[in-house]
């Protein structure tokens, strides 16, 4: 492979210095390298940062081919800056077995796009009944170490706790996806003066919180580590800050949109901003903020979610759950982190990077930008701005929140492995 | 007056009382040998029920026949709509075939906005219930009686329900009826007390404009008119409440109750009454209980709504037309 020589890169949001990639590796980061027989990119000022990792991505397939493909979902995951994506277990059939996990972990390599790392279902179908076989998909060519029943809640107190123990036995991680369902039955939107008002089904706080505040208890008590998934709530922020100082291994998630939206835009009743957990309002925006900078979240993670447009389009309660978000994640990471002060683009890879990747025990990914590293790498270019336009998104789906909406950033490459996968802003 | 009649929060002091003033000038019509106005004559409205719901769909369809329009009633049981039709394709179609508006009633609050704003229909959309959010033209209905009955028909006119203390009793969380009331009477000027067991009661209530009260005895002696709210038995199920027999005596009406209100004060109820539940026989049959009312009252409402939102030829002399020069 060519040497490619990225000039002028503001690594980590620094000093201007020069990044030369060989081959599959960074081989110098510097001022005035020499740029003999290398491809040059002009960066211009730009920021560069270790390719992001997400710990959280639904890729839809096997099953759901008609809202986003392992290579579909792949390609936007370069656009937006990603090298390495967790694909989410709740495919059809579910990723419960290792030979699923192994499906997608191959399909991911074909697209060649970005790295699919597959996260196993902790209970057989979702269903939260029996164990899945863990260990198998761990031993599987796929490498399974974050298991989770995403989109459902591992309820039963003792299902969760056998779970968090037995996955000790390889340093796996359980990501819970924290909803009380009896609290939740019937819930369309953040319970609350909005929903009381616009008479849809309230979500309350509490379903969220008491799940994460027994997990964490129970983490505590078997000696695992435990992973909140998409955190929303100003209390599950306190829970988990309770949890930190206390010293449990728990880590936590939050999305981009949580970062941003209220459920204030529920008032439309566009199911464009229908999602799980539900978008809730300006004080747990702030307090979400301000854990992610303080380090109470460890990460940001898209719970990347596509759906075909006759599932968007139609009354709210028929409506699915869930935004599309690889392809805008770090630009409303800028708009609501880097922009307001509270995190510099250090933060922003710690958090969209080496953290995740860290989580996940994903090799290769969340490096240092220095000599000897990985070329897993991403340009952006932080001065941008424009409205989000879906028709130009390599997704399947559209169901973005931010259409029309003017965000700032953008990515203009993304390497993976020293090979550029998007180069200005266009699928290589 | 607005295109369309979502919710009972969209309409301004001045919207509410000139439905009202125009109620009352189509219920004088109902008093003539021929009840029928040439007003929508060439007009096509459809009626489109995704919901169970008799009383509503024969109330608009009257006031659509007063009114002279063409009316198309479409009930989604045993439609294309239980073969699972999208809410969109069902609205288009009929669209297609040349409707000027289209009432609906949906079981997902906020289904009639989206048929509204979607672009995906040019009609005019008025809300006949949707889920637990809104039922506008019960609420104009409402107001329309109490005005009537506490002010008077003639007296009423061009009047808000202003200083009027109105008590809203019953299942407030499952209830549209109970929030468009809220909205219109606050609007009007009414000060409104909702009276529930705190089950029943929405979180988030503390934004709405009006009052919570868990004790229905404690406010009777200071209502101008108490609403009864249909409380369905299978709430009990789901532990909102006891049983049937302590909702009745803690939340019902009954004869010892009504006494406590004041001399002039109504007793109000949507429909359908479950008897011996919210309500006991003897209060549902005495002269104080407006239900009946109501239901004709709900004819003459339906018919202003229809007349100025689908903007018809005035009826000449009318207190509507008066009013409406003058704004």
């Amino acid at each position: 492979m060519s040497k490619i020589l990225i000039r002028g890169a503001k690594v980590l949001g620094g000093e201007a210095q020069d990044v030369l990639i060989d081959g599959e590796t960074i081989e110098a980061v510097g001022n005035g390298l020499s740029a003999e027989g290398a491809q040059v990119i002009e960066a211009d000022g730009q920021v560069l940062l270790p390719g992001l990792v997400d710990l959280h991505t639904h890729l839809r397939e096997p099953g759901r081919e008609d809202s986003e493909t392992v290579l579909t979902g792949t390609k936007a995951a370069a656009r937006g800056g990603w090298t390495a994506v967790h694909a989410m277990a709740n495919t059809f059939p579910v990723a419960d077995t290792a030979g699923v996990v192994e499906q997608v972990w191959r399909l991911g390599r074909e697209s060649g796009y970005c790295d699919v790392q597959p996260v196993g279902a902790v209970t057989v179908g979702l269903e939260g009944k029996q164990l899945a076989e863990l260990g198998a998909m761990h031993d599987s060519a796929a490498g399974v170490m974050v298991f989770s029943d995403d989109g459902k809640c591992v309820d039963d107190a003792v299902m969760m706790r056998r779970a968090l123990e037995y996955v000790k036995a390889f340093d796996g991680v359980v990501a819970q996806h924290a909803q009380e369902p009896r609290l939740t039955e019937g819930a369309q939107m953040n319970e609350g003066t909005v929903s009381a008002e616009l008479g849809l089904g309230g979500w309350p706080a509490v379903a969220e919180e008491s799940v994460i505040a027994r997990d964490v208890l129970l983490a505590e008590h078997v000696g695992s580590r435990v992973h909140i998934c998409h955190l929303s709530t100003a209390g599950s922020v306190e829970i988990v800050r309770w949890a930190k100082s206390r010293g449990i291994d728990v880590t936590a998630e939050v999305t981009p949109h949580h970062l941003l939206l209220t459920d204030e835009l529920v008032r439309t009743y566009n199911p464009v901003y229908k999602v799980n957990p539900p978008l809730r309002t300006e004080k747990d925006v702030m307090a979400l903020r301000e854990a992610l900078a303080d380090g109470t979240i460890d990460i940001v993670a898209t719970d990347h979610a596509p759906h075909p447009r006759e599932d968007k389009d139609c009354e709210w309660a028929a409506a699915a759950m869930g935004m599309v978000g690889l392809e805008t994640a770090l630009s409303v990471v800028q708009q609501t982190m880097v922009d307001t002060g509270l995190l510099d683009w250090a933060g922003v890879a710690e958090r969209m990077s080496a953290n995740p990747a860290k989580i996940g025990r994903l090799d290769g990914h969340g490096r240092p930008v220095s000599a000897g590293e990985p070329a897993n790498l991403t340009l952006v270019d932080p001065a941008y701005r424009g409205a989000v336009d879906p028709a130009g998104f390599a997704s399947r789906s559209r169901n973005t929140p931010y259409e029309g909406r003017e965000l700032p950033g953008r990515v203009t490459h993304t390497f993976l492995r020293g090979r550029a996968t998007v180069i200005d802003g266009k699928l290589a | 007056m607005m295109r369309h009649l979502i919710s009972a929060a969209d309409l301004s002091r001045d919207d509410a009382v000139l439905i009202l003033d125009t109620a009352e000038e189509m219920a004088r019509v109902a008093d003539r040998p021929i009840k029928k106005l040439p007003a929508l004559r060439g007009r096509t409205v459809v009626n489109l029920f995704f919901e169970d719901s008799t009383r509503t769909r024969i109330s608009f369809e009257a006031a659509e026949k007063r009114l002279s329009a063409d009316v198309i009633n479409f009930a989604a049981k045993g439609s294309s709509v239980s073969k699972g039709e999208s809410l969109k394709d069902t609205a288009q179609t009929l669209e297609a075939m040349g409707v000027d508006a289209v009432v609906i009633r949906h079981g997902a609050s906020g289904a009639p906005y989206n048929l509204a704003t979607s672009g995906w229909i040019d009609a005019a959309v008025i809300n006949a219930g949707d889920g637990t959010h809104q039922h506008p033209t019960q609420a104009l209905l409402d107001a329309f009686t109490m005005r009537r009955r506490l002010i008077g028909p003639d007296a009423g006119l061009g009047q808000d329900l202003g200083g009027k203390r109105i008590t809203v009793v019953g299942d407030v969380l499952h209830s549209r009826v109970a929030r468009s009331n809220v909205d219109l009477l606050h609007t009007l000027g009414a000060e409104v007390t909702l009276v529930a067991p705190p089950t029943l009661v929405p979180v988030g209530v503390e934004s709405w404009p009006c009052e919570v009260s868990y004790s229905l005895d404690q406010v009777l002696a200071k209502s101008d008119a108490v609403m009864m709210l249909r409380v369905q038995r299978e709430r009990m199920n789901a532990a909102f409440f006891p049983t049937e027999r302590e909702y009745a005596r803690r939340y019902g009406l009954d004869s010892d109750r009504m006494a406590k209100m004041p001399e002039h004060a109504i007793v109000m109820h949507p429909g359908p009454m479950v008897r011996g539940m919210e309500i006991t026989a003897e209060v549902a049959d005495s002269e104080r209980c407006t239900a009946i009312e109501q239901v004709a009252n709900g004819v003459h409402t339906r018919m202003a709504v229809l007349y100025l939102l689908l903007g018809g030829n005035e009826p000449a002399g009318s207190p509507a037309a008066r009013t409406e020069e003058s704004k």
